[in-house]
């Protein structure tokens, strides 16, 4: 069989989802034998322009530039992954949405002419993409899995449920309900083991929304307990503000 | 007229994007930038009006190599803010944190970044066939770093246990035990690395440099707390900082140029430390750089590859003594905000980083100030290529490309940390 090529490329982003690949200091070796990385210029390599066989995306899409940049890439990727909450969703780069760029930009530049900066999205916002690997970071074992299932031909198993169906296999004692930290496990996406409740953390939503979640009700239970309609609407405006179900929990008064 | 063009479009091997931009015509420099284009991040702008709490788990985000760094240091300003004083014990996990990081990231730069331009490859991927037994004692040097992170901090990209007040959890004894096991064994690859980067051929070259980080009296090697001072008489708090360092708008860069005012450009890194700092350094990791020759201080910014191999055995060193100590106690005191201004500093592993908050009763950001360290570094690095060009300019084009790539990179330099610091409010009017 003949190895996939792979590049990885970066928009928006802090370049956290690229190390977790060069992160995988245990897997490093063997994963190079299945895959050929042919772009990522953060690891030194550079030895062509594509096409590629599987494109990582990390970073969202914040200026014209990229743009364009993104839709040549698409053009370039048999199967185009988005790589972490930033190209999954726009991640904390879009929380500068909720205000006008013109706003943003007056604050920061002293000449506009210069700035191309545009609303912080997902890349999926210009083009296709075939899987979602979720997280800020990315769990590497996810990362894994997508590349596994496509030198299989054969669809990822990426969680669709939320975080609570993992910490409640986990047996922990939910931190919400017990000790009243508001937590975002109800609605947001599994696949990180809840990470962060199991470290008596309340879930941040850093995987963003979970399959069918009820954000309103969640929204709902906060205020209930105590947190202000602005408090509510910033856990939901943090790493995946812009999608649907999180958009709606923001809303609630 | 004799011209030569170096025109780098996206540096490999380093955090981020940045172009390279040089043209020297009939032996003189006409055009030197270091372009970079990692778009603005608007953090400052996106801050205001967050809560207090979720401020470290935030500006984590800014780097993904360093997130221990920032997060740590908003915690201290936050925390200065506010009047919270930290345990002990939580100031031993979070020195294991910082730490635990620099292992992993001198790990990273010095064998998949910087080391290939001394060999001759291309990436560390390609160095995998000839040199795997290299590759392979820097995979594990650096899991061991991260490894560490994630005992205490939960996860090693953007942990997720530290708060302000302390940490939310802590690493059971079994963990702590193992990583104790691990790093004893660790030294003999650490001081491989002293011996491997003393080893390489560094470019001679040398500058009279300002150098900036921190020195933590009285008895220890700074890495989260201390004073700042410099090698030409610089001494001051971190609450006065904005009254020594400026920095000024470039339009051809998305970072801004930090100079130390009413002089120049300054450089923050190992080197600035092990310069600054030399006795303060493990006895293991002196003597190391005594028996491979190494005689800090040094003038020439290609010795941060060596000052990055000390650091990680004194890091190791210390991660020795600390996980000793440890009494694994999670101390996270409840918080009633109050208003205030704070300012943290803090040793990353590419140097000095500095955050400053403004947070009112609410505890909601009213005012961020943040300055990284390839953001203090970023003016130095052309300052060094525009002496540094002069030296090299009878070599071809590629070589000459090359040193100055490999003169970049001696910096590690992390342009997503840098490009959001595009303000303002900090120039000088």
């Amino acid at each position: 069989m003949k190895k996939p090529s792979v590049g990885v490329f970066k928009f928006t982003s802090d370049g956290g989802c690229q190390l977790q690949i060069l992160n995988m200091e245990r897997e490093l070796f063997d994963l190079l034998n299945l895959i050929n990385i042919t772009y990522f210029p953060m690891a030194g390599v550079d030895s062509g322009e594509g096409p590629f066989d599987i494109g990582f995306v990390e970073g969202a899409v914040t200026s014209t530039d990229e743009i364009i940049r993104i839709k040549e890439i698409r053009e370039k990727c048999r199967i185009l992954v988005a790589l972490g909450a930033c190209a999954c969703y726009g991640g904390i780069a879009s929380i500068k949405n909720q205000k006008t760029q013109r706003e943003l930009e007056e604050k920061v530049y002293t000449d506009l002419t210069a700035v191309h900066s545009t609303k912080a999205f997902g890349i999926d916002q210009y083009v296709k993409v075939d899987a979602y690997v979720r997280g800020c970071p990315i769990d590497k074992n996810e990362f894994i899995e997508v590349v596994k299932s496509t030198l299989l031909q054969i669809k990822p198993n990426l969680r669709p449920h939320s975080v609570c169906v993992e910490c409640k296999l986990r047996e922990n004692p939910c931190i919400f309900l017990i000790e009243g930290e508001v937590c975002m496990g109800p609605v947001t996406s599994a696949g990180c083991g809840a990470l962060c409740p199991s470290r008596h953390r309340a879930c941040e939503g850093c995987r963003g929304p979970a399959s069918d979640p009820n954000t309103p009700s969640l929204a709902r239970t906060m205020l209930e307990y105590g947190l202000t309609p602005e408090e509510v609407r910033l856990k939901f405006i943090k790493y995946a503000g812009e999608t649907q179900a999180f958009k709606e929990g923001a809303g609630i008064k | 007229m004799k011209e030569k063009k170096i025109k780098v479009d996206y540096m490999a091997r380093v955090e981020g994007e940045a172009a390279l931009n040089i043209t020297v015509s009939n032996g003189k420099i006409e055009n030197l930038k270091l372009n970079i284009f990692e778009p603005a991040r608007f953090f400052e702008s996106f801050l205001i009006g967050r809560k207090f709490d979720e401020i470290p788990e935030l500006v984590a985000r800014i780097c993904g190599i360093c997130p221990v760094s920032h997060m740590l240091t908003a915690i201290q300003a936050l925390e200065d803010a506010m009047e919270i004083v930290p345990s002990g014990e939580t100031m031993r996990l979070r020195k294991l944190l910082a730490l635990s990081q620099w292992i992993q990231s001198h790990t990273l730069h010095t064998y998949m970044l910087a080391i290939p331009d001394y060999f001759g490859y291309e990436s560390v991927l390609s160095m995998i066939p000839e040199h795997r037994e290299l590759v392979e004692q820097a995979l594990r040097l650096k899991r061991l770093g991260n490894d560490l992170t994630v005992a205490i901090g939960g996860r090693e990209v953007h942990p997720v246990t530290p708060v302000i007040g302390g940490f939310t959890h802590v690493p059971p004894r079994d963990v702590v035990k193992d990583l104790l096991k691990r790093f004893r064994e660790a030294r003999k690859d650490a001081q491989n690395m002293v011996e491997i980067t003393t080893q390489i051929k560094l470019p001679d070259f040398t500058r009279d440099i300002e150098y900036l980080a921190l020195t933590s009296p009285p008895q220890e090697y700074p890495v989260i707390s201390g004073m700042l001072a410099s090698n030409k008489g610089l001494k001051f708090k971190k609450e006065d900082y904005r009254k020594h360092i400026h920095e000024v708008h470039v339009p051809h860069s998305n970072a801004l140029h930090s100079y130390v005012i009413g002089r120049s450009s300054f450089m923050v890194g190992p080197l600035a430390r092990v310069n600054l700092n030399y006795s303060l350094l493990a006895g293991e990791a002196r003597r190391a750089a005594e028996n491979n020759g190494l005689k800090f201080p040094y003038m020439n910014p290609f010795y941060s590859i060596p000052a990055r191999a000390v650091e990680v055995l004194h890091s190791i060193e210390t991660c020795i003594d600390l996980l000793e100590d440890l009494k694994l106690k999670a101390d996270q005191p409840s918080i009633t905000p109050k208003e205030g201004t704070g300012a943290g500093v803090g040793e990353a592993p590419r140097g000095l980083l500095y955050h400053w908050y403004k947070i009112n009763n609410k505890g909601e950001i009213v005012e961020a100030d943040i300055v990284s360290p390839t953001a203090h570094n970023a003016f130095n690095i052309e300052k060094d290529l525009e002496e540094y060009l002069p030296q090299i300019i009878s070599l071809p084009e590629e070589e000459m490309q090359l040193r100055c790539e490999m003169l970049v990179r001696a910096y590690d330099p992390c342009f997503s940390c840098s490009a959001h610091f595009l303000k303002i409010n900090k120039r000088e009017s």
